[in-house]
């Protein structure tokens, strides 16, 4: 039972990371209705970004999250200007292409510059636990830092897009782009602003993954971006509470599945779960579905 | 009376419910009608679109089926085709009930359409839009095409005579190399005719084929539905708003109004009925 | 008729240009005139060409996006290697020739079965949900192929599941992958491959079923109005395409001495999604230039060393950014209309 609980709040401290990386999906899926594949790869310049602010530079975590947040800010605001923002017309598989080509960029840049060794990062949040059951449950700091960092943006991002003006107006670019524009809405402006969030998010949640994964090499992202990407489907692309329910879900499934189930088929497990899903609701738990008119 | 006897037998045939006022021509009395729709309706989470929707088409019939824009002409079509499931009542196609058929089956069984906003396979030829049309015509399996078995040459030989005759009755057999995406819009509504006639219906469903057509093309067009009722010997129902068209050539008309049928009739009736005067054009102030 | 002609005409032209370039390969080879690094090549460009192949006839052709293409490569792979050592070691086939083809088909076989199994549920998604779900199920593949343990003892085949402790000699050990394997694929018989799938596809395409495929991608909804059993025609396409990428996974297996499922990664269905997108999608002749020339380029590129696989990122950007600006499409699209009225491969794209 304890056990049972102990992996029940990896899972959820693991889903949180998911859930945030997932915002960052669905925003911009929601928006500019692309798949956005270099978004694992934000994650992983933000880990390092972090990194090298504490490691090198010495800077307390707290301003190196905010130097990892303003790096990938940038980066997401640059990679939407330069790359993405010219296939506005294109085919969508033009556009996941090229996602693709930024991802191949991002993780070789990396390379270049931190190269593949890996690097541990440090446990900077680490500031004691709590133990129950005997000690036989232990939740660290990260866990519930990630869990509490969770909630928090859930809560921010649930108010900025209902009640502040941007907010609406990034609700109006997803429902129809077209007539947003024609209502003068600036879509060109609220699609950057949706990139500037999701890499700002990415920030975080690489700092979270990596401060409970201590790991952190180029290829770092890919992984729990693609995760995190099933979550956001899972939970029904575009939509933001059902990213929040697919990452939790996905994490405590990972990690259930891994413990219960078997170790190496952990992967398996989750992308089975969303297959089932998708099979019995094609839009994913929250999302709408839609059908064409004749 | 022909029409009342020639009513009587189809029942006592068929020992089925008396069915609804239908408005058949004479020659297709005592044959079984193609279409038979009988308290047929839809409803989209409570709204009903379409309801008790009572209607009988003749074996070589042109029926016209007009209302208001919104009234649910299309969502008809769709009912008929399948496209949309009925939740209430029945369609007979030729006799047959079509309740849990999709789309693939009741093209199969007879019933082939055009659509509102044209729906070409825009990247392929003219010739090869009307092949599609012949595929449960001209049959041959997926490995003889992939071996070139004699079946394949044998098929692709009928297919394409088939295709050009067919594009002749709309004098397109020239077009038949051209992209079907890059025709003009006249000509795109006409190979959509041509391809669903290619299914081989009894049945055949035209939803605005008068759109976007000039009255020189509009008159062209009537005279081409009349041949191909003659030549191929099946009925078409067709919605439009063109009144020229309708009256022109349409033996029975259905008028549709907020997804129920207000008046049914032949041209003349239905010029005249004072409701469908009302729903066109709105009711005249007392006073 | 004059039509058909027309395309069976420029499909034998373009078959003559694959064979003069196996012939010119294969002097080159021959003759030493050719570099090692690039000698070594040979097979995965073959390989290479086919997955791009048939990807495309379910990228292009039939329009539904597929991440999970390495997946079939992988098993096809696998169940080839197995196939080779079952046959050699039980039914002593020595023919190496004969060995490699039973194999490739074995690996076709196998993959086919898994297409079929996949097809089922996630053809009835549409759009970016049938993408994902075939991402998914690469990965599934990939992840139970490293938990599957095979070895063979006296031409008994031995199987287990997440157990290395089987009798004989292993042939595959999970994570570890296929071990001392019989390394019987030759540049010939890729070429061959190649010939088979393009003559398959192209046959395909030029037929009732082909056009079935293509009016479902087109439209749906008028394909199902012409009595187009649309699931039926897009299973045709995805399942046809794993065949082809089965074989291909096979032929590539036994080019090396040890091949593990991690070698089959998104990583790979991505990149021959590339060679599609880059070849033009829908267009099969495409497909084989790009999958050559960007199998060859990172060998190219060596002289840039560390800077290669940025270059590559940058220039695929670039290709893309340049390749879908609208001035220079709309030129593409002249050029392309005024050439290929009759072409019948060069159809369009999987354009929504």
């Amino acid at each position: 039972m304890v056990s049972f609980l102990r992996f029940l709040i990896n899972g959820i401290s693991l889903g949180s990371v998911y859930a945030i990386i997932a915002l960052g999906y669905t925003m911009v899926y929601g928006i500019a209705k692309m798949l956005n594949f270099a978004h694992g790869d934000v994650i992983m310049v933000g880990a390092y970004v972090a990194f090298c602010a504490m490691s090198y530079l010495s800077l307390p975590p707290l301003v190196a999250v905010l130097c990892a947040m303003v790096v990938c800010t940038v980066l997401g605001v640059l990679i939407e200007g330069l790359a993405y923002r010219p296939l506005r017309e294109a085919t969508k598989l033009a556009v996941l292409i090229t996602a693709i080509g930024v991802s191949y960029l991002l993780q070789n840049t990396a390379l270049l510059i931190w190269t593949a060794n890996p690097k541990v990062f440090p446990s900077v949040f680490s500031v004691g636990s709590i133990k129950l059951f005997d000690g036989n449950l232990v939740i660290t700091s990260e866990i519930i830092l990630t869990i509490v960092a969770n909630i928090v943006i859930m809560i921010a991002l649930t108010l900025f897009t209902g009640r502040t003006k941007m907010g609406k107006a990034m609700r109006a670019v997803s429902e129809d782009r077209g007539a947003a524009e024609l209502m003068g809405i600036n879509v060109n402006r609220t699609i950057s602003v949706t990139f500037a969030i999701g890499s700002a998010l990415a920030a975080i949640a690489g700092v979270l993954l990596c401060s409970s994964y201590p790991t952190l090499m180029p290829t770092t992202g890919s992984m729990p971006g693609i995760k995190a990407f099933t979550a956001a489907v899972f939970g029904g692309i575009g939509s933001i509470p059902g990213a929040m329910l697919g990452g939790l879900l996905l994490g405590v499934i990972e990690i259930l599945g891994k413990a219960y189930i078997s170790t190496e088929l952990g992967d398996a497990i989750v992308f089975a779960v969303l297959i089932i899903v998708l099979l019995f609701k094609p839009a994913g738990l929250l999302g709408k579905p839609v059908h064409e008119k004749v | 009376m022909t029409q009342t006897e020639g009513k009587k037998r189809l029942l006592d045939t068929k020992m089925v419910p008396a069915p609804s006022q239908g408005i058949i021509p004479e020659r297709d009395l005592l044959s079984t009608p193609v279409l038979e729709a009988r308290h047929l309706g839809i409803e989209f989470g409570g709204l009903k679109a379409v309801e008790d929707f009572n209607l009988i088409i003749g074996k070589t019939e042109i029926a016209g089926l007009i209302g208001p824009n919104g009234a649910g002409k299309t969502t008809v079509f769709n009912l008929l085709t399948k496209v949309y499931q009925p939740t209430m009542g029945t369609v007979l196609l030729n006799g047959k009930d079509t309740a849990g058929m999709n789309t693939v089956q009741a093209n199969k069984l007879g019933i082939a359409r055009t659509f509102q906003n044209i729906r070409l396979f825009d990247n392929m030829t003219v010739e090869d839009n009307v092949r599609i049309g012949l595929h449960n015509q001209v049959k041959y399996g997926m490995f003889t095409g992939i071996l070139r078995l004699p079946g394949y040459w044998k098929g692709e030989r009928r297919q394409h005579e088939k295709a050009l005759e067919l594009l002749s009755i709309f004098d397109m057999q020239d077009l038949a190399g051209v992209r079907a995406g890059s025709l003009p819009y006249g000509a795109q509504r006409r190979l959509e005719i041509v391809r669903a006639l290619a299914t081989n219906p009894s049945l055949l469903l035209l939803d605005e084929p008068a759109a976007g057509m000039n009255p020189h093309e509009t008159e062209e067009l009537m005279h081409n539905i009349i041949k191909i009722r003659d030549q191929f010997k099946i009925a078409v129902m067709l919605i439009e708003h063109d009144m020229n068209l309708v009256m022109g050539i349409c033996e029975g008309i259905c008028v549709l109004n907020y997804g129920r049928i207000i008046a049914k009739g032949t041209a003349d009736e239905i010029q005249a009925n004072p409701t469908v005067i009302e729903a066109y054009l709105g009711k005249k102030k007392e006073g | 008729m004059k039509k058909l002609k027309k395309s069976t005409v420029n499909n034998l032209i373009s078959f003559g240009i694959v064979i003069i370039a196996f012939i010119i390969c294969q002097s080159m080879i021959a003759s030493g005139a050719m570099k090692r690094s690039l000698k070594g090549q040979m097979v995965p460009i073959c390989v290479y060409i086919v997955m791009a192949v048939s990807l495309n006839l379910v990228v292009g052709i039939s329009g539904e996006l597929s991440l999970g293409h390495a997946g079939f490569m992988s098993v096809g792979a696998f169940s080839g290697i197995i196939a080779s050592a079952w046959l050699r070691a039980a039914l002593h086939v020595d023919n190496e020739v004969l060995r490699l083809v039973l194999a490739m088909i074995v690996g076709g076989v196998f993959a086919g079965i898994a297409g079929v199994l996949i097809g089922i549920p996630v053809l009835r998604l549409r759009g970016d949900y049938l993408a994902i779900v075939t991402l998914a199920f690469g990965e599934i593949i990939r992840n139970v192929l490293n938990c599957l343990y095979f070895s063979l003892e006296e031409g008994r085949l031995h199987v287990s599941f997440n157990n290395p402790n089987i009798p004989g000699t292993m042939l595959v050990s999970g994570p570890q992958g296929a071990t001392g394997v019989d390394k019987i694929a030759t540049f010939p018989m890729g070429f061959a491959l190649i010939i088979f799938s393009l003559i398959v596809v192209m046959n395909l395409i030029n037929s009732r079923s082909g056009r079935a495929i293509m009016a479902t991608r087109d439209n749906r909804i008028a394909a199902e109005a012409m009595g187009i059993n649309v699931t039926k025609y897009k299973m045709m396409a995805f399942v046809t395409a794993a065949v082809l990428a089965g074989m291909a996974g096979a032929l590539y297996g036994m080019n090396f001495s040890t091949v593990a499922a991690s070698k089959f990664k998104f990583d790979t269905s991505i990149l021959v999604l590339v060679f599609v997108v880059l070849g033009g999608i829908g267009n099969i002749w495409g497909s084989i230039i790009a999958a050559t020339l960007l199998t060859v380029l990172p060998e190219l590129l060596r002289a840039f060393a560390d800077y290669r696989m940025l270059v590559y990122a940058i220039v695929l950007i670039l290709v893309m950014l340049v390749t879908n600006n609208p001035m220079l499409r709309s030129l593409f699209g002249q050029l392309a209309r005024r050439k290929g009225r009759d072409d019948q491969v060069q159809v369009g794209g999987a354009e929504e």
